[in-house]
């Protein structure tokens, strides 16, 4: 079964029984959609401890290849990092357009 | 995962954010309400049992939220059992995975077996099958989501919503405080079936329960996490509050940290001096309608759980918040 969403699966494509065999396919859903705010990082103030990583709930921040850590597209804008942020480097900004 | 042992788990005190493991058990694209709690404590207690498990999870948001067919958000083996036999599902694979090792089907080390249910899951429906498979001594783990309500169906009281909380079936008026009988202990009763490991956690200590998960998992036998996970749509609070608001909870003393070894009580996050328990109640709207008086009687019933929590652990008193009287009212 593919990661695609319930109303591209067509029937000869369900396993017996309904079950699900690929792992982890929610991955396959966007959750960035539902924002109404994003994180934006300081990076002058950035000490990389990684607080903002272990308290998203979404899994929804991912480290960059410099240590530093920025939000994906599953960031559901709910603003728990930037209230936890050790150094207050993170700011919350509204969606645009 | 070898790192992680079970001898070298007391180092966790001293562990830093970035060099906790990245692999993603509980996977992005579940679909939780903004700044869940819940999500997050599931997200870590996977990371802590590690890939090799078999879990059963009862109804409840975890299982609503992560398994949205033809997706699902978990990487482990997991099957969706009902509300009120999460737990017998469990021992059943438990005793399952030991006849194939018997018979030599199954090779190398065991898989851990765990269940997982809500608060709704685990204090009132599924309280007789996880009585059952704690007194039948099955090797399980017990995590219990406790968000102190039914939260996916419309915020409905459990047997584990606090004293005063206002839900949509316990609604505050001109009769009516809210929710008026108080939470049930689960702890205490998870405790009385003499198992070896209970303990409470909270996602924002992280590392506290990270080794609790890491510790309740290498226990041979049952074991019982008690995890309480802010739900900011149930409590009527910010989202971006969810963290702060477990850090209140256990700073208040509402909601202790300790674990049960053998019977034996420790206090694992000791707090010097207690904040008033309004901090706790004032950022959630469903305390907004408590009067000063409620409010007092939920002060002196928080630290009065606490000193008897104190007295099993052999811990010395903090320095309590001072209630002041009220002045009589005049009629």
């Amino acid at each position: 079964m593919s990661s695609k969403p319930m109303d591209q699966v067509t029937w000869q494509e369900i396993e017996a029984g309904a079950i699900l065999t690929e792992p982890g396919s929610a991955r396959g859903y966007n959750t960035g959609d539902w924002r109404s705010q994003h994180p934006v990082w300081t990076k002058s103030r950035c000490i990389r401890c990684g607080v903002c990583w272990t308290v998203c709930p979404e899994g929804g921040i991912s480290e960059e290849p410099g240590g530093y850590f920025d939000m994906n597209t599953y960031c559901k804008g709910c603003g728990i990092c930037a209230k936890e942020c050790v150094t207050g480097c993170i700011s919350m900004v509204p969606e645009e357009e | 995962m070898d790192k992680f042992g079970y001898a070298q788990s007391q180092k966790f005190d001293t562990y830093a954010s970035r060099l906790m493991p990245r692999e993603e058990y509980f996977t992005s694209g579940h679909r939780s309400c903004q700044g869940c709690g819940e999500a997050l404590a599931v997200r870590w207690v996977c990371k802590a049992i590690g890939k090799d498990a078999i879990i059963a999870h009862a109804t409840g948001c975890m299982e609503i939220v992560s398994s949205g067919w033809p997706q699902t958000a978990w990487m482990h083996p997991w099957l969706h059992v009902a509300f009120e036999n999460a737990s017998a599902v469990a021992s059943g694979i438990e005793s399952a995975l030991k006849v194939l090792q018997r018979k030599g089907k199954l090779k190398g080390p065991m898989p851990k077996v765990v269940a997982m249910g809500g608060d709704g899951g685990t204090t009132d429906i599924g309280l007789q099958s996880l009585s059952g498979a704690l007194e039948r001594g099955h090797n399980f783990t017990y995590f219990c989501w406790d968000n102190e309500a039914y939260m996916n169906t419309g915020i409905q009281r459990s047997s584990s919503t606090p004293y005063g909380a206002m839900t949509t079936t316990s609604p505050p008026g001109k009769m009516s405080i809210g929710q008026h009988t108080q939470k049930k202990n689960m702890t205490a009763i998870a405790v009385a079936h003499g198992i070896p490991y209970v303990a409470t956690a909270s996602p924002s200590y992280l590392f506290d329960l990270f080794f609790k998960v890491r510790k309740a998992i290498e226990t041979p036998g049952p074991a019982y996490v008690h995890v309480l996970s802010v739900c900011p749509t149930g409590w009527r609070s910010a989202t971006d509050l969810s963290v702060r608001l477990g850090r209140l909870a256990v700073e208040t003393g509402v909601f202790p940290l300790f674990e049960v070894v053998n019977g034996k009580y420790r206090l694992t996050v000791e707090v010097p001096k207690l904040r008033p328990v309004n901090d706790y109640l004032k950022p959630q709207g469903r305390f907004r309608h408590l009067r000063e008086k409620e409010r007092d009687f939920i002060q002196k019933h928080t630290m009065a759980q606490y000193q008897l929590l104190l007295d099993k652990c052999g811990a010395s008193y903090p320095e309590f918040p001072v209630i002041t009287e009220p002045e009589e009212e005049k009629e």
